[in-house]
């Protein structure tokens, strides 16, 4: 396995002997997926033995898997042989050359989000090479996060530079045969992050992709693995209100936390991929398995997500409470509109003593946007003096969309206590009635009667992320009244 | 200021306003009274431009532009308030937030600068003090878990706010309780003002000795039959409808 960046040019030639086809200027792998496949995409990021071993294992348990089609989502066939499964970071010439060259929808959007300028070349991947004022706010963070001892790169820079890390937990909240993504994930995934609080220490900042260098080439197997050790706290924002410009159809991230005794993981999404056009042509496949375990006693972990773009979601933030006096929490808002279907919820697994958990969602539906709540609640024998409380809401715009709830309850202790509360509702005419007689236009109405929907859940999240996700709701909302 | 002409509307088939005629200017405070059924709300709601209504015939004129052709939300930003029977409740979204978009909303229709939070609490104080609102209600959901007596203290709250030049009290006194009828028409009463014309909407004659009509006006069946100054109301309340109906059908 010994081998150098040069060998990337020999490895390239030798895996055209072997029938692929390499188009040179981009370093994309031609279609298809096979043990090769896996073995190049290894040797390309110089892992070590026991990761190629790891995803071999992922790949041959993928190939007995079948396509899960339990989730109330209609999904055309994926042909995964037609998928390329490694692309080298893009050379800066294949995007647009300034921001005169994008779409001016796009311009616009960013705009009515308030995405600062230099932002927003970036994130319509303009091929610049100016330096941004992030990558220097970047470089007084790397610093400040060193002095603290957190850990906090790539997840390729992660398995060369802290093996015995990724060998010890990869994999251990989330195993290669968890389910059909999760396994795919495993074997071919791309980059991603990776956090390492040690014992007693409070990240002195939120950690958010934004400022992880590179973090724009993760592609679509994505994948993430927290881990605050005892006594740590650690908050970790993903994602961006601003539409980026993706390519990739399927993206299937993998995202595993690992809390230690006292410890606390806050771990908050904003997802706003692409979601298809208003008649539903194109749009993002998001396929993601994120869990957390509260390993150690007295730790918590708490996912918000505010979910608004892509075409299909399916996606289950959930909490494995080991511990005993562990916490877990999940706060959700997703939204579907025009032809989106979201399927999404989360898991809670009570397994120690008195640990308890919360589970607030709230899904907006509007257009013909098809908007699932599936959530399970499972107190194992274990898990003496359990608690739960679940809310989940739905609203309707129009009458061409759907809410669909699945709660799932599995009680295995007498001593548990569960509480479900849920409601569905449509955005009343006379609620809108009312705004608009005190002045406010129905545009604004429809944002404020959803804002104050979502409103328990936008205050799980940092302040500014909270600002974004309301402005990202009314843009994501634009047009579906009236 | 107020100029309605021989209006006629109905909800689906049902036709409710048959022919109503009324001249409301400036400074005028008018009482719209009549039996359940006669229209009163409706001729409210079309004024305010709620959906559902279908106006078949007439006009109504607000400061010479034609108000059943503008939009709710514009006909608020101009000045026309509705004082709701049945105040809404929208949960989650705080009473200042949306107080604040609709003052803003009017200034800025009004040519106004839009204010901040600071100057708008600092507005907002004097007023709910009028209304003997407590300042916890600023951060509660609109109208949420208000009782009955709130949420119509919330509406004249709103209008002393807003300071519109034509306001519509519908029904503003039903489901108030003595007290609680006496703030509200403080609050009413200290928003006369020679610029500002009142309708109120009601079905006794209690509000009006709160609040003292200029013109009381008797609406049955669509059309106003009668239309008087205060004593009329009083002897209403001592008459009943029944004897209008009569002198004008004898008419």
């Amino acid at each position: 396995m010994a081998s150098t960046p040069t060998d990337l040019d020999a490895l390239v030639a030798q895996k055209y002997q072997h029938g692929f086809v390499t188009d040179v200027e981009s370093d994309t792998l031609p279609p298809g997926l096979d043990e090769d496949v896996v073995r190049v995409i290894s040797r390309i990021k110089r892992e070590p033995q026991f990761m190629l071993d790891w995803r071999l294992r992922a790949l041959r348990h993928w190939q007995t898997m079948a396509n899960p089609d339990w989730a109330h989502l209609r999904i055309a066939p994926i042909d995964y042989q037609s998928i390329s499964y490694y692309s080298a970071p893009r050379a800066k010439t294949d995007g647009p050359k300034s921001l005169d060259e994008v779409d001016p929808k796009l311009l616009a959007t960013y705009e009515k989000l308030g995405v600062p300028l230099h932002e927003r070349a970036r994130l319509a991947g303009v091929a610049v090479d100016a330096v941004f004022d992030s990558v220097s706010v970047a470089t007084t963070f790397k610093e400040k996060l060193a002095r603290a001892g957190v850990i906090f790169c790539s997840f390729s820079d992660a398995v060369r530079n802290h093996p015995d890390l990724i060998e010890q937990y990869l994999g251990s909240v989330v195993p290669y045969a968890d389910n059909y993504f999760a396994a795919l994930n495993s074997a071919v995934f791309s980059d991603g992050s990776f956090v390492y609080v040690p014992q007693g220490v409070r990240c002195p900042m939120e950690l958010s992709t934004y400022f992880r260098i590179n973090a724009a080439n993760t592609g679509q197997f994505e994948r993430t693995l927290i881990i605050a050790d005892e006594g740590s706290h650690v908050s970790y924002l993903e994602g961006c209100t601003a539409p980026m410009r993706d390519e990739n159809q399927l993206h299937a991230a993998v995202v595993e936390l690992v809390a230690l005794r006292d410890a606390s993981i806050k771990y908050s999404t904003v997802q706003n991929w692409y979601p298809g056009d208003e008649n539903g042509v194109g749009g993002i496949y998001n396929f993601v398995t994120k869990r957390g375990e509260c390993r150690g006693a007295n730790s918590r972990i708490s996912w918000t997500q505010v979910e608004t773009g892509s075409a299909i979601t399916w996606k289950y933030p959930s909490c494995v409470l080991s511990g005993d006096n562990s916490v877990g929490e999940f706060y959700s808002v997703a939204l579907a509109n025009h032809y989106q279907q979201a399927d999404t919820g989360t898991k809670m697994i009570h397994i120690g003593r008195n640990t308890r958990s919360t589970i607030v969602a709230k899904g907006i539906s509007a257009g013909r946007g098809q908007n699932t709540y599936r959530g399970l609640v499972k107190i194992l024998p274990s898990a003496e003096g359990a608690r739960n409380f679940t809310q989940c809401d739905s609203l309707l715009m129009g009458d061409k969309c759907g809410a669909h709830t699945f709660p799932y309850m599995e009680i295995k202790n007498p001593t548990a206590v569960v509480e479900h509360e849920a409601t569905t509702s449509k955005i009343a005419d006379d609620q809108l009635f009312y705004s608009r007689s005190r002045g406010v236009s129905e545009e604004d109405a429809v944002n404020m009667i959803v804002n104050g929907f979502c409103k328990v859940v936008f205050k799980e999240l940092p302040m500014e992320f909270a600002v974004e996700a309301q402005n990202l709701l009314a843009v994501s909302l634009e047009g579906s009244v009236g | 200021m107020l100029s309605i002409r021989d209006l006629h509307a109905q909800i689906g088939v049902r036709k409710i306003l048959k022919g109503v005629n009324l001249e409301v200017k400036p400074g005028e405070v008018h009482a719209i009274m009549g039996p359940n059924g006669s229209g009163k709300s409706t001729l409210a709601s079309v004024l305010a431009g709620r959906a559902g209504y279908e106006v078949t015939k007439g006009t109504a004129h607000y400061l010479g532009d034609d108000l059943l052709a503008l939009e709710p939300e514009e006909r608020a930003r101009r000045g026309v308030f509705l004082a709701f029977q049945y105040p809404v409740e929208i949960p989650g979204v705080n009473n200042a937030y949306l107080l604040k978009a609709a003052l803003n909303a009017v200034r800025k229709q009004r040519g106004l600068q839009e204010l901040d939070a600071f100057e708008f609490l600092a507005l907002i104080k004097d007023k709910m003090k009028l209304m003997q609102m407590d300042e916890s209600f600023l951060s509660r959901g609109v109208n949420e878990g208000f009782s009955g007596g709130e949420k119509k203290r919330n509406e004249i709250l709103q209008m002393a706010v807003l300071e519109p030049k034509l306001a519509l009290l519908d029904e503003t006194d039903s489901g108030l309780d003595i007290d609680a009828l006496r703030v509200v028409a403080t609050g009413v009463n200290s928003l006369r003002s020679p610029e500002r014309a009142i309708v109120m909407i009601t079905h006794y004659q209690r509000l009006l000795d709160y609040i003292e009509p200029d013109f009381v006006h008797v609406l049955s069946d669509g059309r106003i039959l009668r239309t008087g100054d205060k004593s009329l109301a009083l002897e209403l309340e001592k008459r009943g409808y029944d004897w209008v109906k009569q002198e004008a059908s004898a008419a």
